[in-house]
């Protein structure tokens, strides 16, 4: 844990240098906002609930960004915040950020993650869409309700079942992409192939399941992974790139063998 | 709106008879099937992509329907099931501890204090094991032993250990599973998925749901979508309270709109307060967390003897703590009811034994945990949690108990379906937390997730037959007068929020507005003070209606406007709660009225006047709503007083 109470005053003085951008085909430019009053207790968030009860306040139009569940679980927040997807802790998404990890004075530079394959819709708020696609292509076992055998039928060693578990975290919040200098997806994705190529269930569709997703990953328009570790230093699941070696690994297999 | 007057009930559950564990068999026996070739002929919307959306839809177009999933979020995965923690119930008895589908029934049933149907309650518990198994075959990756076969875990109310779990994000793993299996149907071409679309209004044709009006959230354009049924899965309304454990954008809104065109709301007081919660920080807080129940399998909950004792809990010696639940519930201890330990939490705080910034809270403690199974195991079990509770307080609860108080958490009230999840408007069918049906007056913990994927997997399958195949349905397509006349007042509701340009922000309003709900219809109820609460809310109500302020437009996104509302619908639902809990004269489950308790301050059932599901008709905005009742009849448990002592 790297949050600790910031050694200054309750209440914070801030300067934001936030993206603006009125829709996908407009150009946007950064915006400066004074805040004061923050108190340390509160989220990243909570603060810019704050900004923009102001801003309407004001008469001025309010900040979108993407946010739902604020438990760092449901992936929806995407912020890139002082160059760092999520901001400056590890493991920890924008909604779970606090302002005790920031001083009094600071100047905070907000913008949207950016890939050509994450268009912005407004301001901070993106479209992710490219993610559901490439599950469409093969991110699941198929398996018809009602048909299963009884789940302990099939036993996992709890080390499989929790390599895989470990993999199935993702968010799918786009963290990776916005920290990768290619925009590539590798991390979501192979942490999908990790996730069912690691459990007995999984096996069926394995190598199908390598060449459809990394298909589609490319058609989308994100780049190709060139072992900088960036996307593993931002996730906030903690989502490991020994998943990249497994996807390259089916991939390759995949590729080399009979496509049934 | 005026008074509640009451209405004569035609409410007809439609639940089988015979024998309790006969009845499902049977009545999936009775129900019409619909031929393969002409499932692809039917089109089915469902509106909200959580357990019970994502796994409805994807099994119906697994069967043949053409469906249509829409869902408010940026992609179905983000559905608030996504945050449930703890687990999910199932009467497999793995644990060989006396568990079975009848004690798995029999714990729900006490556990909602006897106000559920047993026959939808029965068919729940028959279908748990049903779940497990898909979920598993879907790849979902349930904690195991080092056997390899799937552990599990206690969770309140029960004396078995029935709770499957993935860590704490199990809610998170049950929805991926559902989620691919829905994304595969997109894959495949037999789902069209709208993301970013809200449903702002149900279209009844010749009396039956035929189609909805949503808001394109990205465009801002009005779209309208025809159909043979509309299943709405769109969750709860504890966000009313404005602070919950619920994602910031549930809303009411879908059941709602859905409520005003002819669907029945039942129950709509039955809130569940959950225990144990962050303490709110300050006037900032926009949400509230949940710390999962499975922490009450090795926390234990505690005060100071003495009042207003400010000493840090490491220099409190154990002889002056009060473990009340252990001392009050010795049969159940810390794993009592959510009802009944949020209860004893505000007598706590109320009696000024309360810790932390102004004495409200209690401590949750770990360290006799930690002694007995060493730290790597309970990091092991609970590490996620304790780092969200540390990066939430500044606290390490390894090292000083946790600090919890109970928050607004779910709803078991929702709109009234019968034992085929209809509603009262025919082809209108309800799932998951957005109906009433199977929780009765306060829902057990880990029973949720259940709920959720048994209606969408196993039972709406079955059911949704009777409606296509029993029901003439004419073609109709969205050229349908009713679909123009719906749009335009949804239109004219869209524009109204803009066009308001007052002072305060929706924020301001929702804000204030939780807060009336929290203090006069929250955790301990009385007439007077749910009477001050409906005075205080119309006049907000007629505030927000005059003093609003809305910037930007309603040609893009938008999410003040969305908000708008969304409040305002929580507005009229608020004033039903509120109706609802001054009408039920007893105590039950999470529904508690000061008038009616024990000496010793536990719930006072009345079962001679209020053993019926409450389900109102609205009326409309001049007549308020008509009070029609389900008779609750309980042929195979006997009616008793809910004990965990």
């Amino acid at each position: 844990m790297s949050a600790t109470r910031s050694s200054g005053p309750s209440a914070l003085r801030l300067t934001l240098n936030i993206w603006r951008q009125k829709n996908a085909k407009t150009p946007g430019g950064f915006e400066v906002y004074r805040l004061e009053g923050i108190s340390v207790d509160m989220s990243f968030l909570e603060m810019l609930d704050e900004l923009n009860e102001k801003l309407t306040v004001e008469g001025r139009e309010p900040v979108a960004f993407d946010h739902d569940c604020r438990e760092g679980i449901c992936g929806a927040c995407s912020l890139v915040i002082n160059g760092q997807p999520h901001g400056p802790d590890r493991n920890t998404t924008t909604c779970q950020l606090h302002m005790r990890r920031f001083r009094d004075g600071d100047t905070i530079t907000i913008e949207p993650f950016r890939a050509s394959a994450f268009p912005v819709l407004k301001d901070l708020s993106i479209d992710r869409s490219a993610f559901d696609r490439i599950m469409a292509a093969g991110g699941f076992i198929t398996a018809r309700t009602g048909s299963p055998p009884d789940a302990n039928a099939i036993p996992i060693p709890k080390v499989a079942a929790d390599l895989a578990m470990d993999a199935a975290q993702c968010i799918g919040c786009g963290a990776c992409v916005a920290a990768c200098k290619n925009a590539a997806a590798m991390l979501f994705v192979s942490a999908k192939i990790s996730h069912l190529g690691l459990l007995p269930q999984g096996q069926p569709e394995r190598r199908s399941r390598a060449l459809k997703l990394v298909t589609q990953m490319d058609a989308e328009g994100f780049g190709a992974c060139t072992n900088e570790r960036e996307c593993e230093a931002a996730c906030p699941k903690g989502i490991s790139v020994a998943n990249i070696a497994r996807l390259n690994r089916d991939y390759l297999w995949a590729s080399l063998s009979d496509p049934s | 709106m005026t008074a509640v007057t009451l209405g004569d009930s035609k409410l007809d559950s439609k639940c089988p008879s015979g024998p309790l564990a006969a009845r499902w068999d049977k009545h999936r026996f009775e129900l019409k099937l619909v031929n393969p070739a002409n499932k692809r002929k039917f089109h089915v919307l469902v509106v909200g992509t959580g357990l019970a959306g994502a796994s409805a839809a994807s099994t119906l177009a697994d069967l043949g329907y053409k469906v249509s999933a829409f869902c408010i979020q940026d992609s179905s995965r983000r559905a608030h099931s996504i945050a449930a923690q703890g687990g999910i119930n199932a009467a497999k008895n793995y644990q060989n501890d006396g568990d079975s589908v009848w004690r798995l029934f029999y714990d729900t049933i006490k556990g909602g204090d006897f106000r559920a149907r047993e026959s939808n309650v029965y068919r729940l518990a028959q279908v748990s094991n049903d779940i497990i198994d898909q979920c598993a075959a879907l790849g979902v990756p349930f904690a195991r032993e080092y056997g390899g076969l799937l552990a599990n875990r206690s969770f309140g109310g029960a004396q078995v250990s029935r709770t499957f779990y993935s860590r704490g994000q199990t809610g998170q793993q049950l929805l991926l599973g559902a989620y691919s299996a829905l994304m595969r149907q997109v894959g495949e071409k037999r789902v069209q998925m709208y993301t970013r679309h809200e449903m702002l209004d149900l279209v009844l044709v010749e009396g039956v749901a035929r189609g909805i009006v949503c808001r394109n959230l990205t465009s801002g354009a009005i779209e309208s979508f025809a159909g043979d049924a509309v299943l709405l899965c769109s969750g709860g309304y504890a966000n009313v309270f404005y602070l919950s454990t619920n994602a910031k954008n549930c809303n009411v809104t879908a059941a709602w709109r859905a409520h005003r065109r002819g669907a029945y709301f039942a129950n709509p007081c039955y809130t569940q307060i959950h225990p144990t919660c962050i303490p709110v920080s300050g006037e900032h807080q926009a949400k509230l967390t949940l710390m999962s129940e499975s922490l009450r399998n090795d926390g234990r909950v505690w005060v100071p003897k003495q009042q207003g004792d400010t000493r840090a809990p490491s220099a409190i010696p154990e002889g002056e703590r009060d473990y009340y639940l252990e001392r009050k519930y010795p049969s159940f201890g810390n794993l009592a009811p959510r009802d009944i330990a949020s209860r004893s939490a505000k007598e706590q705080c109320d009696a000024g034994r309360g810790v932390g910034p102004g004495g409200m809270s209690v401590y949750l403690d770990f360290a006799d945990a930690i002694q007995r199974d060493g730290l790597a195991a309970i990091r092991a079990k609970y590490g996620n949690l304790f780092e969200m509770y540390e990066r939430i307080t500044a606290e390490d609860p390894y090292r000083q108990p946790m600090r919890i108080y109970p928050a607004v958490h779910y709803t078991m009230g929702g709109l009234w379906v019968d034992y085929n999840l209809e509603s009262t408007i025919p082809g209108l069918f309800v799932l998951g937390e957005a109906n009433f049906s199977d929780h009765g007056a306060n829902r057990l913990g880990a029973s949720a997730l259940m709920q959720g994927l048994a209606d969408g997997y196993f039972v709406i399958p079955y059911t949704l037959g009777g409606h296509l195949a029993g029901r003439k349905l004419p073609k109709l397509t969205t050229d349908h007068e009713a679909f123009r006349q719906a749009e335009a007042e949804v239109r004219a509701r869209t524009k109204n929020w803009l066009s308001i340009k007052g002072q305060r922000s929706v924020q301001s309003f929702h804000r204030e507005l939780g807060l009336t709900m929290w203090e006069h219809c929250g955790m301990g109820r009385n007439r007077a003070s749910l009477l001050a609460g409906l005075s205080k809310l119309a006049a907000q109500r007629s505030e927000f209606h005059a003093n609003l302020r809305v910037m930007g437009d309603g040609e893009d996104l938008n999410q003040q406007l969305e908000h708008a509302g969304r409040v305002a619908d929580f507005y009229e639902l608020g004033e039903l709660m509120i109706r609802d809990a001054l009408h039920r004269e007893e105590s039950c489950g999470g529904h508690f009225r000061e008038e009616h308790q024990t000496p010793d301050g536990e719930a006072r059932r009345d079962d001679a006047k209020f053993c019926y599901v409450a389900a109102w008709e609205h009326a409309g905005d001049q007549d308020g709503w008509k009070l029609h009742r389900e008779p609750l009849e309980f042929e195979n448990v006997q009616l008793a007083t809910r004990s965990y002592k």
